[in-house]
């Protein structure tokens, strides 16, 4: 078996430590790196992050890591974004002002709503284990990243913002937050977003992790 | 309504996890990380790491057992114990955390709440809490693992803390913690009337079934077990059933 190079780009944002360890304690070779020579040899790329979306973007076009990113995508490398990481995948995020994203899934990201499906006020961030359940519009979770998870298991979020991919394909896992939907896991071709954490999500989280490195 | 959650708290002196009574006398129990990993295997939905000399000595010591930890631990963990600074966080965060608690430099130094808060956000900020009753529904504040009185009343000071920046609170009984007598549901509850941030209750769990009271009579968010578990007095599994009997939401966690 060959051992995945995976890099796990770090523009400075999130808990890289606890990523990397996830990913090797599935197996893979795991490289730390903003070098874009480094991003573009690995055969699996990993966009963590923690933080507000407009200085993750700023991190990323600073740092000139935008276009690498998109390259990556192109060429069908897989990657996923974690967190802030997924959200940054899609088109614009609408945290502090309109800002853009990568564009890599179609979509936006808004704010989770300040009040339950019935009107209550609700805890935001939304923070804490969740069940993950299959979107309306999938019978299965088979052949996705979430393969060999039973719905119902959880993951652990801690976000305020969500994705909104536009494209219902491409919501692969959702979780219910005061009586709505949020997308948890979502994925377009190769490139895949990850609202929760898996690398803080236990065994479900190594399993996704698992899945990914074995595309 | 969000799940309740089932937190194992290591208490740690040195290189080794220790547990003591009403906070002193301590006792070393093993090696942190063996029980952690334990833990994390029983289904802990999270880890509290408490340096619990770090105060005394000025600095937090718990980073290589972090670090160590986030080889096969892959749950949240706070960490705790002698946090004094956005660069000390900061430190500790890198090492693995995902959160840090707080309690003597934020008495000491209530800005420290804001600067954490919003450096890392307020989910990254827990405002730890060493509570001693003083009659009459009053409890005050203790830094220095119970050692030191400040004066300060515990519900007016949580409600300053929350409204500084913490996003969670961590509430440790000093007059229940090592007792085994089952948690201070009156202070518990004291506090989570006061604000709308997450409260952890701690100090007291005796039996697996203590969880049920301080969930239902407190409206604790989670429950912090030490002791319990060290002396193998009840699993996480087993707390976790008799929870989920008696109704109260929890993470689906298969204990196989």
């Amino acid at each position: 078996m060959t051992v995945d190079e995976v890099v796990v780009v770090d523009y400075g944002m999130g808990n890289l430590l606890s990523v990397q360890r996830g990913l090797e304690h599935c197996g893979a070779s795991v490289t730390v790196s903003a070098d874009h020579k480094v991003i573009l040899e690995a055969s699996k790329v990993v966009l963590p992050g923690v933080g507000a979306f407009i200085d993750g973007m700023n991190e990323l076009n600073r740092q000139g890591l935008t276009e690498t990113l998109k390259e990556v995508a192109n060429k069908g490398v897989p990657l996923l974004g974690i967190c802030l990481g997924m959200q940054m995948l899609l088109e614009e995020s609408e945290e502090f002002g309109n800002s853009k994203g990568l564009g890599l899934i179609s979509g936006n990201v808004i704010a989770i709503p300040m009040t339950t499906i019935s009107g209550e006020p609700q805890k935001i961030p939304h923070i804490g284990w969740n069940a993950l359940v299959i979107p309306e519009e999938k019978n299965s979770w088979i052949g996705t990243l979430l393969k060999d998870i039973e719905p119902g298991e959880a993951g652990y979020f801690v976000h305020s913002y969500m994705a909104s991919p536009s494209n219902l394909e491409h919501h692969i896992a959702n979780c219910i937050y005061g009586g709505r939907t949020i997308p948890a896991v979502i994925g377009n071709k190769n490139v895949f977003g990850c609202q929760f954490h898996p690398e803080k999500s236990g065994e479900v989280g190594l399993k996704i992790l698992r899945n990914f490195l074995a595309l | 309504m969000a799940n309740k959650r089932l937190i194992a708290r290591l208490d740690i002196k040195g290189e080794n996890l220790i547990k003591g009574i009403h906070l002193e006398g301590l006792r070393i129990i093993g090696s942190p990380n063996e029980f952690a990993k334990r833990y994390y295997m029983q289904g802990a939905d999270e880890l509290i790491y408490m340096d619990c000399v770090a105060s005394l000595y000025g600095r937090n010591n718990l980073s290589d057992i972090l670090k160590n930890a986030t080889r096969d631990i892959f749950i949240p963990m706070t960490v705790g114990g002698g946090i004094r600074s956005i660069e000390d966080a900061a430190h500790l965060l890198r090492s693995g955390a995902d959160k840090v608690a707080v309690n003597t430099a934020a008495i000491a130094n209530p800005s420290l709440i804001s600067e954490i808060s919003r450096r890392f956000g307020s989910q990254c900020m827990v405002l730890s809490i060493e509570a001693k009753h003083h009659g009459n529904d009053h409890w005050e504040a203790y830094t220095d693992n119970g050692r030191e009185s400040t004066g300060l009343d515990v519900v007016e000071w949580v409600k300053r803390g929350v409204e500084l920046g913490a996003g969670e609170i961590l509430l440790t009984s000093i007059d229940k913690e090592g007792t085994r007598k089952g948690f201070d549901v009156a202070l518990i509850k004291a506090v989570t009337e006061a604000i709308t941030v997450p409260v952890i209750a701690s100090g007291g769990m005796g039996k697996p079934e203590d969880i049920i009271e301080v969930v239902q009579k407190s409206g604790a968010d989670a429950v912090a077990m030490a002791d319990i578990l060290h002396y193998n007095r009840g699993t996480i599994c087993d707390v976790r059933s008799i929870a989920f009997d008696s109704g109260i939401e929890l993470r689906d966690y298969d204990c196989g």
